[in-house]
């Protein structure tokens, strides 16, 4: 099948001499739901940028929907809608200009394109903000209008570089249902994120990027399968402040709570039988959403030595 | 179909461009007509009553063309700096730069939003003359093609200065520094001829002597330049501020890291 996307030896040097992708290679296939997850500063709003064409690229290939960006850049662009991490819409135009707009820079007739702004506005819940000025959105408003925006030229591939940034919980979860829904129609959808929680949510497939590597190119499963760790939060009576767990590995982050991290192979029944022996009484217990943090200590920490000390093994 | 797709593409960037300075309108079309209403009290009653003929005609009907010409000039050329550097600025000129939008038709875009922006200036600032004086036109297809090659030119101009502006200060030196000295000595308030020949050697230089003179043509009959000449520089001004700008949008200076 064609890929949506094939990147291949991709490398970036900015001005100045630091270099932000090191040589990666990445394929997305077509109707995909693709996550491409990395810490601040790993690279992923570079690739972005090399695909979309605001970044050049130092070295590399780069094919959307199999034409190549270095030969038929104006063909590989019809095909990709973008949502980027920062607004960078005119605050002083109208939504519906906005929209409008962006849709005759692909060719998209004035009338069809007013007709799409609705309902493109409509469903993103922006309507009656049509005739406001971009500058007068809530912060959450604003992400919708870009990706109302992508949405213009109906492209075939949908690359969101943190779309959820700065979204609260409720937003995040409608924000998502519409990325499937999307998806479903056949859209491939490409999008970058900080948390594993919302790739594993929405996406199939996904790639670990770090400092400009690749670290991690595999399905969500597999993926899931490697995090053989996860970390609770006890919350205790503070009477007796717990010494060493026995098997675990364990931090005291004041006196009244303590962290564990449980590996699959061990259960928390035994976490409980350890604080009872110390006489230590729990009065609730929650699970630390760090996973990420445990992924990348998995994944980068085990090759290189790493200062973090979120996982004592 | 990329030919069609890039008239639509192009008709949007013009019509963004258009819609921008009219709904600043106070911003922009405004000023120069209270310039030049100024310039008319000023040099056209006050002083050039006593300053009498030049060229064959009385002051004031000399001076008109020259004035129209530096508001069409000094619009063509900020709209586009400003337009462009705000695009730049607020990075919603990333809207066309991820669209396939060939880069002449974003040049094409911008340049022709000045030069509307330039034409409409110089319509208001002659309806405003017609209070003062009366406008008399000798050839208006001089007028015409004068006034949109100077507007495209200019246009152009303030195009190049956008792309390699850092900051909103940047857009304002070239205007400051070289447009206006080199307008208030393109001959716009007096006939060139009366200078010493040194300096009219000079002056001819100053490509604005070519389009205010022609510009003059258009209106009065009068030159000090050829009207070949005129057109032929900015002919050859059109051409390469083109290519330049053309070469600076492709490598992406100021715009793609
Ligand atoms: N224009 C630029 N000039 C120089 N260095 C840059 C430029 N843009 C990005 N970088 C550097 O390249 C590296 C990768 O940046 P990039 O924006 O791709 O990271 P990211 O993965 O998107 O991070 P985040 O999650 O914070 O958005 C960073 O170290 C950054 O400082
Ligand atoms: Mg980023």
């Amino acid at each position: 099948m064609l890929s949506a996307l094939k990147i291949s030896g991709l490398k970036k040097t900015y001005k100045g001499g630091f270099e932000a992708l090191k040589g990666i290679d990445l394929t997305v296939k077509q109707g995909d739901f693709f996550a491409l997850l990395g810490p601040n500063g790993a690279g992923k709003s570079t690739t972005i940028g090399i695909i979309t064409s605001l970044v050049n690229k130092s070295a590399g290939k780069v094919e959307v929907f199999g034409h190549d960006i270095d030969q038929e850049l104006e063909t590989a662009k019809s095909f990709i809608g973008l949502v980027p991490q920062e607004f960078n819409f005119n605050q002083f135009e109208s939504l519906m200009k906005i929209l409008v707009n962006q849709a005759g820079y692909y060719g998209v007739e004035r009338k069809i394109a007013v007709q799409r702004a609705e309902k493109y506005l409509k469903q993103l819940n922006l309507w009656e903000k049509r005739n406001d000025a971009a500058r007068m959105l809530s912060g959450g408003m604003k992400r919708r209008l870009m990706i109302a925006r992508a949405l213009m030229h109906e492209p075939q591939m949908l690359i969101l570089d943190e779309p959820t940034a700065g979204v609260d919980i409720e937003l995040r979860r409608s924000m998502w249902e519409f990325l499937k829904e999307l998806n479903k129609q056949g859209i491939t959808i490409i999008l970058t994120t900080h948390y594993l929680e919302e790739a594993e949510m929405l996406c199939r497939n996904i790639a670990i990027i770090d400092s400009g590597i690749i670290v991690e190119n595999t399905d969500m499963k597999s993926l899931l399968a490697k995090l053989d760790v996860e970390t609770f939060v006890f919350d205790l009576k503070p009477n007796n402040t717990p010494t060493e767990l026995a098997e675990f590995s364990s931090r005291v982050i004041d006196g009244h709570t303590l962290e564990v991290d449980v590996k699959k192979s061990q259960t928390i029944n035994s976490v409980f039988i350890e604080l009872n022996k110390q006489g230590i009484e729990v009065l609730s217990m929650r699970n630390k959403s760090n996973r990420l943090e445990e992924l990348f200590v998995g994944l980068v920490g085990s090759g290189q030595a790493t200062s973090q000390s979120a996982v004592k093994e | 179909m990329a030919s069609s797709r890039n008239i639509i593409a192009l008709k949007s960037i013009m019509h963004k461009e258009i819609h921008r300075f009219m709904r600043i309108w106070v911003q922009t079309l405004v000023p120069p007509a209270i310039t030049i209403s100024l310039y008319f009290v000023i040099f056209g009653s006050l002083i050039g009553s006593r300053i009498g003929q030049m060229g064959g005609f009385d002051y004031m009907s000399f001076i008109v063309p020259g004035l129209i010409m530096m508001s069409v000039i000094t619009n063509s050329y900020s709209n586009v700096a400003s337009s462009f550097f705000s695009a730049k600025w607020q990075r919603n000129v990333e809207e066309m730069l991820v669209a396939p939008v060939p880069n002449w038709v974003i040049v094409a875009g911008y340049v022709g939003g000045g030069m509307a922006r330039g034409m409409l200036v110089g319509g208001i600032v002659t309806i405003v003359s017609m209070f003062f004086v009366d406008i008399q036109i000798h050839n208006i297809w001089v007028i015409i093609v004068t006034v949109a090659l100077t507007s495209a030119t200019f246009a152009l101009g303030g195009l190049i200065n956008a792309i390699f502006a850092g900051s909103f200060d940047d857009i304002s030196i070239i205007p400051t520094f070289i447009l206006t000295p080199l307008t208030y000595l393109g001959g716009v308030f007096y006939s060139i001829s009366l200078l010493p020949d040194f300096w009219q050697g000079v002056s001819q230089i100053n490509p604005i002597v070519y389009m205010v003179n022609a510009f003059r043509y258009g209106f009065l009959g009068i030159s000090d330049v050829s009207l070949t000449l005129s057109f032929a520089v900015l002919g050859v001004f059109i051409v390469s501020l083109y290519t330049i700008a053309m070469v600076l949008i492709t490598k992406g200076i100021g715009l793609r890291s």
